[in-house]
């Protein structure tokens, strides 16, 4: 039963903010207004507790409102505030400081910042055609990397086309993902100036890189005088086991970005880190690119906690632990309902759980949702249920979600399969 | 110009920084204990032997480490509890199953051994790697995880030496965080530690604050109070022998290990001849100045002088601007009284021996109980006699839970000379306001799960010798898809479930019941 407080929200949130999409998730039997929240747990307004396994992208990486940023943001506040963006700043200079000690190459120098991921992007797309004096872009089909007047165009036309928004100009090239042929043929001209890539696309429902895929397809932008972004905004932050999942496929990008989880979901911010090279326009004119709430002096006192954090030794040992017991779980569940969940995609922490059925991941979600957790499907890729843990969920937690994740995708085979023709063992 | 980490807001101190740090400890811990849960006997004793071989090959390197930081005890003593804390340990519960079913036909029962999980444990400054070695092993004994936090006074030896034993551990296979170790104590970390839902059990070895700390924290807690051993010398001993035996005893480490002698009585009539044994054992008995000197700068107002802990005989004298001889191994102060007006009666862990004559054995044995009412309750006494008559009469009498007869009592009640469990924990049990009155072993690291069948005959027990191992080993590593070199596992069969599913089992029900049927129609 929905409460007349909850169904109030929900007609309000129609009215006042979004009505398609309010109606959309009601559509879909989802009918969450997220109110308390803490660790990996989320609460439904009527009390409806959800472990988060959506983790907005690796926001709540580290959970929600972690205690320790928390209390660094409060203690940030004796001190600081956004800041003046154009004056040298310690909090600013601190973190950039920072991520130039753990960022993925080492001539990596430079950080800009914005308050989102897009803005972010769109710093590094601007970054990337100034260094290279050159206007083109590629990145992959599907690809997502926001919502930004530059990002929104590398991504599908799905988002910019409702804002007349995409791409006429043939600037922002699209190849497909794992296509190394296309991906070269692309870049022959010589005449683009970055390959932005997710490193494990998210919102495409997490296809794995083949083998060589991302190495090749930076010694081909090496080739043909192109930077190499890496939008880790989802991939990075211990997510894949290491601190940035590019780290695993040995390839250096000439700029990173990093969001969502750099602050935990506690305040907003956006990173991108860059080599002198790539960065050229911060010695030639400084004031070319500004942002008021990016680089906000409270954020990046929370984004260095969060760096501190997730390098912690301890910190890497659990998310190997987690990846290895939660796969150990779902492989058993993917044999027992073998005729519908068919595929694992995996690394570290990043999973997308793959359903025999075009939209498959949405009855799931549907399920999960009733059984107490909350995962959502892929949007462009609706076979697929993006699995998201944290990096500090503890083994009770895992066992738990484990339950119910096996409950949910049974009760998601039976509506798509119908019960009759029922697994043989 | 190189980067530099920089800390603009300190909240290191705070609550929740203090807690976030416990919990990540304590977390992985966790984990590493119910992934050591599926390991078997053969693996897990693989690891404790990597263990110990590794403990036993650093003995001398962290006894030298010990002494120097802490200045407590004697290098070459402290190099033998090293190593008797390494392989002699393991081989002492080597028989012992913590790991698989015990089967009892008999009783129609079967106990599944539960390790507790994760395990905090405190190590002391006077026997840091000794108590190190020895709780890390029976924690991997027993498949349990162990966090370590030592005294500070210990603390850069005790880090090193758990890092080793850690890495040898992983080497050897055991699950990543079985062994941790804090590398910053301090008292308010420790009681997040101490307090926090994840730990399973604190094992407290240490000040008494700290026991009762941990007592009071709600969580499980082995902690152990102090010692002070009343030594009973009759005349029925071989007095030589048992002078020797004290000496040796006093004077090992330098009386660090809390089962030492405090207090030696005896009776009047073999009062000369017992003092002229131990000057003979390298003794060097006290005139009342010198005992006079010794008791003001052993006790001031607040208690024991922390500095003389550990020491030798002749750097105590010369503290006391006392000569003694140089082949001193011990100093004697004959006391008349026992008890809160004589502070000599108290617990000493240094080589300083309290001698008091007891006019009868009836007095000699209210003396030793008096000893231990001061403090020491339930730890450890000694006696030296051939009449078993007294012994057991000493033995019901003292508030101890070990008395050691004609042996060294810092070595024996610890188990090195006798054949009680070695151990670097002495239980002080009810008298001692603790949990446990034995010396500690794995045994109390794990509970048992039994299962238990009807007692009626009518119920057959069933065959659990025949059932497949439920070991599944590490956890596999889960896939970075992509990645060169990260091979894709795949699951090769649907899990193994024990025998038939439902559908199966109805499908077969039905088949027995259909040819049961045309079986009884002919």
């Amino acid at each position: 039963m929905v409460s007349a407080e909850k169904r109030d929200v929900i007609e309000r949130s129609k009215y006042f903010w979004n009505p398609a999409k309010t109606q959309d998730w009601q559509d879909m039997g989802v009918d969450l207004v997220i109110d308390r929240r803490e660790g990996y747990c989320i609460y439904d307004m009527d009390g409806h507790r959800l472990y988060d396994l959506h983790l907005n992208g690796g926001t709540y990486n580290l959970g929600h409102r972690h205690p320790e940023l928390v209390e660094v943001l409060k203690a940030g506040t004796e001190r600081f505030d956004m800041g003046n963006h154009h004056f040298p700043a310690i909090a600013r200079t601190a973190l950039a400081e920072a991520l130039a000690a753990c960022a993925p190459s080492p001539d990596m120098k430079y950080t800009a910042y914005g308050a989102g991921g897009a803005e972010a992007i769109d710093i590094a797309l601007k970054s990337a055609r100034n260094a290279m004096q050159k206007k083109k872009i590629i990145s992959i089909i599907k690809a997502y990397h926001g919502h930004t007047g530059l990002a929104v165009k590398t991504g599908a036309e799905r988002f910019s086309k409702t804002f007349l928004s995409e791409d006429t100009e043939g600037e922002f090239l699209q190849v497909p993902f794992n296509d190394l042929d296309a991906m070269e043929d692309a870049l022959r001209g010589r005449d683009v100036a970055a390959v932005i890539m997710e490193t494990i696309p998210a919102t495409y429902g997490f296809p794995m890189p083949n083998e060589g895929y991302l190495p090749n397809v930076k010694k081909l932008c090496e080739r043909y005088d192109a930077l190499y972004i890496a939008d880790e905004v989802q991939t990075g932050l211990m997510r894949c086991g290491t601190l940035w999942g590019i780290n695993n496929y040995q390839v250096e990008p000439d700029i990173l970005v990093t969001g969502k989880g750099i602050t935990g979901g506690i305040y907003p911010m956006s990173c991108c880190v860059m080599t002198e090279r790539a960065g050229a326009w911060l010695k030639q004119d400084g004031f070319a690119h500004m942002s008021t709430s990016g680089g906000a002096e409270l954020g990046c006192v929370v984004s260095m906690k969060t760096l501190e954090i997730v390098q912690r030794p301890e910190v890497k040992a659990t998310v190997h632990y987690i990846a290895d017991y939660l796969r150990a779980g779902l492989d058993k569940i993917m044999a027992e309902y073998s005729d519908f969940f068919i595929d694992i995609r995996q690394h570290g922490v990043i999973m997308g759980l793959v359903f025999n059925h075009e939209q498959g991941a949405k009855p799931v979600m549907k399920h999960l949702y009733a059984n107490g957790v909350w995962a959502i499907f892929s949007t462009l890729d609706p076979r697929v249920l993006q699995f998201k843990p944290g990096l500090l969920l503890t083994q009770a937690e895992c066992e738990e979600i484990l339950r119910r994740v096996e409950i949910g995708i049974s009760l998601a085979r039976d509506e798509v399969m119908g019960s009759r023709s029922r697994r043989i063992a | 110009m190189e980067p530099v980490i920089r800390t603009l807001v300190d909240i290191s101190q705070t609550p929740a920084a203090l807690k976030g740090r416990a919990n990540i400890v304590l977390e992985r811990a966790r984990w590493a204990s119910e992934v050591f849960q599926r390991y078997d006997r053969e693996m897990t004793l693989r690891i404790v032997d990597a263990i110990a071989a590794a403990a036993h090959a650093n003995a001398q390197k962290y006894a030298d480490w010990a002494v120097e930081e802490t200045g407590f005890g004697v290098a070459e003593h402290k190099k033998i509890k090293n190593e008797l804390t390494a392989h002699p340990l393991v081989d002492y519960y080597r028989n012992e199953d913590f790991v698989n079913p015990r089967i009892d036909e008999q009783r129609k029962l079967v106990e599944i051994p539960r390790p507790a999980g994760a395990i905090f444990v405190l190590t002391p400054s006077t026997n840091p790697i000794a108590t190190l070695n020895y709780k890390i092993l029976l924690g991997m004994m027993t498949r349990n995880a162990i966090v370590i936090s030592p005294h500070p006074a210990a603390r850069a030896c005790c880090v090193d030496a758990a890092n080793t034993l850690a890495a040898a551990a992983l080497e050897a296979g055991a699950p990543d965080g079985a062994i941790q170790v804090i590398e910053d104590p301090s008292i308010p970390l420790i009681e997040e530690f101490m307090a926090s839902p994840k730990t399973s059990l604190t094992l407290a070895t240490g000040g008494n604050a700290m026991v009762r700390s941990a007592y009071s924290s709600s969580n499980p807690a082995i902690g152990v109070g102090p010692g002070n051993a009343p030594v009973f010398v009759d005349s029925s001993a071989d007095l030589d022998l048992a002078a020797q035996r004290i000496v040796d005893s006093k004077s090992f480490d330098n009386s660090v290990l809390c089962t030492n002698e405090s207090v030696l009585i005896t009776l009047p009539e073999c009062d000369k001849l017992l003092r002229l044994a131990l000057k003979r054992s390298g003794a060097y008995l006290c005139d009342e100045d010198e005992v006079n000197r010794l008791r003001r700068y052993l006790f001031h107002e607040r208690g024991f002088t922390v500095e003389s802990i550990g020491r030798d005989a002749i750097w105590i004298a010369e503290e006391c601007g006392m000569k003694v001889p140089k082949n001193t191994r011990i100093l004697v102060t004959p006391i008349e009284q026992i008890g809160e007006e004589e502070k000599l009666s108290r617990e000493k862990l240094c080589p300083v021996l309290a001698y008091h004559v007891a006019k009868t054995r009836n007095q000699a044995l209210t003396q030793a109980r008096a000893i231990l009412r001061m403090t020491g309750a339930g730890h450890s006494a000694a006696i030296h006699t051939t009449d078993e008559r007294l012994s057991m009469a000493y033995a019901t009498t003292v508030e101890a839970y070990r008395v050691v007869v004609n042996a060294p009592c810092s070595q024996g009640a610890a188990g090195f000379q006798t054949h009680l469990a070695p151990t670097f924990t002495i239980g002080t049990g009810y008298f001692g306001r603790s949990s446990i009155g034995e010396n500690v072993g794995p045994q109390h690291l794990v509970h048992w799960t039994r299962m238990a069948y009807n007692s009626d005959d009518s119920e057959t027990f069933g065959n659990y010798h025949r059932l497949e191992s439920h070991f599944d080993g590490p956890l596999p590593a889960a896939p970075a898809d992509g990645v060169p070199g990260s091979n894709r596992p795949r699951p090769l069969t649907a899990p193994s479930r024990g025998g038939l599913d439902d559908s199966a089992r109805q499908e077969l029900r039905q088949l027995i019941a259909e040819e049961l049927r045309a079986y009884l129609e002919h």
